[in-house]
């Protein structure tokens, strides 16, 4: 049984061959491999983590932007409702200021219409009291021919004189 | 540098290859003339092809022999170094230079110094390239070129996706680290191990399948003295490498006093382990791989048989079922190169393991 009895000399140039072609792997093979395998598995995981990174950034950006987008609505709604309470006050203002304009308007056409009104009514005075006169000259002229007619007249005029 | 070696490796071997056939027709103008038949031998013709041999045979046709002469080195104490081909030897049938190989006897397979008048003497020191040595120089070659280059384009694309022959080891490399060298050693010391790991798992797996390729006929993985080396490199780096508390589990381990005193019991017991493990690792690679190649030759000697038992239909008649069976053993063998391979490392990397662990 030759084949179970280890030969020295395989032995020999297996210890030699084997022993070199450790030393040579490992230093040439094995660690350049190991180190490129290790070196490629980091960056990957690094790539991956940075991706993890910023996929948690941009879902934060969009909650931050969601509650800028909230906000903004918010303060629009706000402006908005301010805006719409100046114009009713405005407006109010205005209708208030419309009026007081109106009203002073009014009274000073109603004073001016009394004024007006006290001139006619003073000049229509003036105008009758000439016609009166104009009208009692005539009548009276007319009247006096007559003495008696005279002495009535002058009864009369002075009963209304009285009156007045 | 590859780009060189590549070429420069093809006319080697093409030289090598061309000048065993010129020798082998030579042979055969030879044997024709002395023109001796020879009876079909199958424990013989087993026994040979898992056999260490001076010269790499490749194939018998007729009385030709063609293989390829292997360098002999030895030294003798009356005539120091002798360096020769084995061709001078023409397969083991003459003597040259007062060496000659033995074919029986209890020197069997081993080459002998003869005197002058033909006796034996002495056994030289035989340090030849047998056709073992020479299949671990090819793997080794093969080895290197492949790893090289891989460590090139490793070097070359950092950071990058792997390519070519990179992609196709790399699953491989990482399988090593992750499924067998980490769990087994521990993930912050499996680095220092991780080169003798790989290298002893690629060497396997590639001798494995060279082994696999028929006409090459090498048995590198199930030749005891290759695995033996490779068994006690484990040992060695296991013992080297063994902590305080691996010795103390040794010499004092954690049993009842009169276990230890006055005879040291379990000491003797772990010792013998550590001499064991290697052991182990030996034979399981050595016997499964020269099971498988001889259960492949003894069916294909089985066609020969029958052959010259029964006739020549008879031989047809089983090398139908001997070739399905020698294929089916072959594929099996695929499986069992790359489990055997796995096993010497994850056994390896269990030692180194247990050598380095600081508690249970």
């Amino acid at each position: 049984m030759g084949f179970v009895t280890p030969d020295y000399g395989t032995i020999f140039w297996m210890f030699i061959i084997f022993g070199i072609v450790l030393f040579i792997l490992k230093k040439f093979a094995w660690g350049p491999i190991l180190k490129a395998l290790k070196d490629r598995e980091k960056s990957i995981s690094d790539a991956l983590n940075s991706a993890e990174k910023a996929r948690k950034e941009v879902a934060g950006l969009k909650a931050s932007n969601d509650q800028i987008i909230a906000e903004a609505r918010k303060e629009k709604d706000i402006i908005l409702k301010e805006a719409r309470d100046i114009k009713d006050k405005i407006i109010a203002e205005a209708k208030v200021q419309a009026n007081a304009e109106a009203q002073k308007g009014i009274e000073i056409a109603r004073q001016q219409i009394i004024a007006e009104k006290d001139a006619a009514i003073s000049d229509i005075k003036k105008q009758v009291a000439e016609l009166s006169v104009m009208i009692a000259e005539k009548v009276i002229k007319k009247e006096l021919e007559n003495p008696k007619d005279q002495d009535i007249l002058v009864k009369d005029l002075l009963k209304d004189l009285k009156l007045k | 540098m590859i780009r060189f070696i590549r070429p420069l490796l093809f006319i080697i071997f093409a030289v090598i290859i061309g000048a065993g056939t010129v020798h082998a027709s030579e042979e055969a103008v030879k044997s024709g003339e002395t023109g001796h038949s020879e009876e079909f031998n199958a424990g013989k013709f087993v026994i040979e092809h898992v056999s260490d041999a001076f010269e790499w045979h490749i194939a018998t046709y007729g009385k030709t022999h063609i293989s390829i002469p292997l360098p002999i080195i030895l030294y003798s104490s009356n005539k120091g170094w002798s360096f020769f081909m084995s061709s001078k030897f023409h397969h083991g049938q003459e003597a040259y230079n007062g060496f000659r190989i033995e074919h029986e006897g209890k020197n069997e397979g081993k080459i002998v110094e003869l005197n002058e008048a033909g006796e034996v003497i002495s056994l030289p020191i035989d340090l030849s390239i047998t056709k073992t040595v020479a299949g671990i120089f090819v793997s080794v070659i093969v080895l290197l070129l492949i790893f090289l280059s891989i460590a090139k384009s490793a070097k070359k694309r950092v950071n990058k996706a792997p390519e070519g022959l990179q992609n196709l080891f790399e699953p491989i490399i990482i399988f090593i680290r992750d499924e067998v060298a980490k769990p087994a050693i521990g993930e912050h010391k499996f680095e220092k191990f991780m080169p003798f790991l790989l290298t002893a798992f690629f060497f396997i797996l590639i001798n494995n399948f060279l082994g696999l390729i028929l006409p090459f006929g090498l048995n590198v993985t199930g030749n005891i003295a290759v695995t033996l080396v490779l068994a006690l490199f484990t040992f060695f780096i296991t013992t080297v490498n063994g902590n305080k508390h691996y010795w103390k589990e040794i010499y004092n381990p954690d049993v009842p006093m009169w276990l230890k005193f006055p005879i040291p019991l379990m000491p003797i017991v772990e010792f013998s382990g550590v001499i064991t493990k290697p052991f182990v690792l030996m034979v399981r690679l050595f016997a499964n791989m020269m099971a498988g190649h001889m259960i492949v030759t003894v069916f294909v000697s089985l066609i020969f048989i029958f052959n010259k038992l029964m006739g020549v239909e008879a031989g047809f008649g089983v090398s139908i079922i001997s070739i399905a069976f020698s294929v089916f053993i072959l594929l099996l063998e695929i499986l069992v190169s790359f489990i055997q391979a796995y096993v010497f490392t994850l056994l390896s990397a269990l030692y180194f393991g247990m050598a380095t662990s600081e508690h249970h």
